[in-house]
């Protein structure tokens, strides 16, 4: 909290920061998709039949499907004949220390602040790194394992635990669930995995740090989290970019299972290239982000503070199935210039006793225009189902869009379920109020802002708050005419 | 300290500072009273910098320097503070976290370096008692849910922490029991050290006899009109305004 200021200050008159591209030799799919890039990419990878009989099937189903058009964006029509599919830095040496790492790529997760070197550790926080379509590096490994924790990247977990990839691949977002998700599971590349046994409390932050480098490429990660019953993760994801002229494609699947009594809390500060200031270039952010309370008591806390990409198309959601499990989702949606959110969440209510929790901060600016788009489904099977809902937009200008879009599908007469929503402006008074204690307007309308923010902001792990901290001031720069 | 002359503002194309002439020395304290209308807080708003004020002509130096070319943020770290009639509401800043962020602008802009958060909470405390002010309240939301005196009370403990040179009391009196009044003057009467110096803003004699003036003034129609000692505003409780407003017409009309 006290460190605000200086935050503010750090940040005065930035740019995009991480629009900077590394100079990493890769070694690259040609360009398009057909079957023949699927099987490219699963050899590459090595796969089992099994999983390349997946992709496969997901392929051709996705051949069936159009791209939505139901959300509150537009953008020019993605070619898919126009994207790199698999991307990996060359050499690609199997890596037994950080020593084998490419310098190269070192320097960039250093640039972007990102400590790959366990022993000049601050954070407590396992580190995955992922380059385009490869897992480079994962921290930790060791000493997690010792606890019979799995956290590798995801090529290395179909070899190494195969049969859990088997079972839950596809278990929460399965192929057929949406356009992007058929895409992902058709040429997913590379991502996390995650396992915590029964009963064990994760001892450290798990982090995956994504990072798109090569130009034309699609980044198609997928990430795997499996909390057995009674355990504990909290589980970070980052990302950005290089700042280039043509809109980039990232479709990534987060499926997370939590058994009876197992909690998983999954924050995001999602921080892809927004484009210029015209809306030129950006990333196109097309997630779908789902998990699944299986068991009695289990808990998902999805926290996002989103506030990168060209266009964002996301809702990351809890299926809440066993008896009293609980769902969370905080998030932070962070528009400016001519940026596009359409973002909220879906809460499905199956088991008894069942609860969520929705806050949603909507923040716009510049010419941007900010969605809330979220569903709360109590099924005929949830008595005494519960969800809170509180759907707050900030304007920060008069040429920005704030949009809401609840839905509520309530088939089970004992649900309560809550709703508030509030419109507001930053406004000119509590900007003067600023001024006339020594703050400008800039720092002002970052401090307002963030005071807004807090209660999503609470819910990050500290190092994660001060950078979502940082962020904000730097994505609201010249947000305020 | 501060000069002001011939100053003429107007708000939404409305003329309220007709002339304005007022200096204030080093130390003094200058109360201002006058009719609802006269001018008195755009006077406040004009000296702070609200941009929905236009400054028609006149000038304002304030040591030195032109007041009116600077921004209000500028104003405020050159030391000039205004209590808010007003005080806005910022959800989700604590009073503290505000506080601290103002206070190392301030020192930055004069080359001094910013406090951490030990030495910043050091001088909090101190401060706090000034205005009676418990621990509780630097760790609300700014102004968030306080009552109108908390308010009020919290805009003196800003300036407390804030030091400055020249603070103007927008008033600080309106909405106050006879509890927080006498807190609140306390807090003002606690920061005179002979250098600083006040206007306060005022529609009623009660709040002087807390806060003792040097100066009255009487502000009618956007001019100075009146000026004396702590007895005109008494003279002024006892009959009202309509006897300086009947001189001031009969001048002008003549």
């Amino acid at each position: 909290m006290s460190d605000d200021l200086k935050l503010l200050d750090d940040v005065a008159n930035s740019e995009y920061k991480w629009g900077f591209v590394s100079n990493i030799e890769s070694d690259n799919a040609p360009k398009g998709l057909n079957e023949d890039i699927v099987r490219f990419i699963s050899a590459k990878k090595n796969e089992p039949e099994w999983l390349l009989e997946y992709r496969l099937k997901a392929f051709r189903h996705w051949q069936t499907m159009t791209e939505p058009v139901w959300p509150n964006v537009t953008y020019p029509k993605v070619d898919f004949q126009d994207i790199i599919y698999y991307s990996a830095p060359k050499p690609k040496v199997q890596l037994d220390s950080l020593d084998d790492l490419d310098p190269e790529i070192k320097a960039t997760f250093d640039k972007l602040g990102i400590s790959l070197e366990e022993q000049k550790r601050l954070a407590n926080v396992a580190v995955d790194a992922v380059i385009d379509s490869v897992s480079v590096k994962t921290t930790f490994r060791e000493a997690l394992l010792e606890k019979g924790i799995i956290f590798s990247s995801f090529s290395e977990a179909v070899h190494e635990h195969p049969e859990l990839i088997k079972k839950y691949l596809g278990s929460v977002v399965p192929y057929t669930d949406n356009f992007y998700a058929a895409l992902n599971a058709a040429v997913f590349s590379d991502g996390s995995f995650c396992y915590i046994p029964k009963g064990v409390r994760c001892p450290m932050e798990l982090s995956t740090y994504f990072r798109i480098n090569s130009a034309g490429t699609g980044q198609f990660e997928r990430t795997l989290i499996i909390a057995d019953e009674g355990s504990y993760v909290s589980y970070l994801e980052g990302c950005t970019a290089p700042m280039r002229d043509e809109n980039q494609l990232h479709a990534a699947v987060v499926e997370i299972v939590s058994h009876a009594e197992a909690q998983v809390k999954y924050s995001t500060v999602q921080n892809w290239y927004p484009g210029d200031k015209n809306g030129k270039g950006g990333i196109f952010n097309f997630v779908t982000k789902r998990g699944i309370c299986l068991g009695n008591k289990s808990k998902i806390s999805w926290t996002q503070v989103e506030t990168g990409s060209a266009v964002t198309w996301k809702y990351p959601s809890v299926i809440l199935k066993g008896d009293n499990s609980v769902g969370e989702f905080y998030s932070v949606a962070v528009t400016n210039n001519m940026q596009q959110a359409d973002t909220g969440t879906k809460m499905i209510h199956i088991g008894k006793n069942t609860s969520s929790t929705i806050i949603s901060k909507g923040i716009s600016g510049g010419r941007s225009h900010n969605s809330y788009r979220g569903l709360v489904k109590i099924n005929k099977s949830a008595d005494n189902a519960r969800n809170f809902s509180q759907c707050d937009s900030l304007l920060l200008g008069d040429q920005c869009g704030a949009h809401t879009f609840p839905y509520l599908e309530v088939s089970n007469k004992s649900a309560m379920v809550e709703h508030e929503a509030t419109t507001s402006k930053v406004g000119e008074d509590q900007i003067f109020y600023c001024n006339q204690r020594g703050i400008s307007t800039e720092d002002a309308v970052g401090l307002i802002v963030n005071g807004y923010c807090k209660e999503v902001f609470n819910q990050l792990p500290m190092e994660f708050a001060v950078e979502a901290q940082k962020l904000l001031a730097i994505s609201l720069e010249g947000s305020v005419g | 300290m501060l000069t002001i002359k011939d100053l003429k503002a107007s708000v939404e194309e409305k003329q309220i500072l007709n002339g304005l002439n007022f200096e204030v020395k080093p130390g003094e304290v200058h109360a201002i009273m006058g009719p609802n209308g006269s001018g008195k807080s755009t006077l406040a708003s004009v000296l702070a910098g609200r941009e929905e004020y236009e400054v028609t002509g006149g000038e304002v130096m304030f040591n030195g320097e032109d007041l009116l070319e600077m921004s209000p943020e500028d104003r405020a770290r050159a030391g000039v503070f205004l209590a808010f009639q007003y005080p806005v509401e910022i959800p989700g800043v604590s009073n503290a976290n505000f506080l601290k962020t103002a206070v190392n602008e301030v020192r930055k802009s004069k080359g001094l370096e910013v406090l951490d958060s030990k030495q910043f909470l050091k001088i909090m405390q101190e401060k706090m008692k000034l205005v009676e002010m418990d621990k509780a309240m630097t760790q609300r939301s700014v102004n968030e849910g306080f009552s109108g005196g908390e308010k009020k009370r919290n805009e003196i403990f800003q300036m407390a922490m804030l030091e400055p040179s020249l603070a103007i009391l927008d008033e600080t009196d309106s909405g106050l029991d006879i509890d927080a009044l006498r807190i609140v003057a306390n807090g003002v009467n606690a920061l005179r050290d002979g250098k600083r110096s006040f206007i306060v803003i005022t529609h009623y004699q009660r709040l002087l006899d807390y806060i003792v003036p040097d100066f009255v003034h009487v502000l009618y129609k956007g001019r100075i009109v009146k000026s004396g000692t702590k007895d005109l505003a008494l003279e002024l409780e006892e009959k009202g305004y309509d006897w300086i407003k009947e001189e001031v017409d009969a001048t002008l009309n003549a």
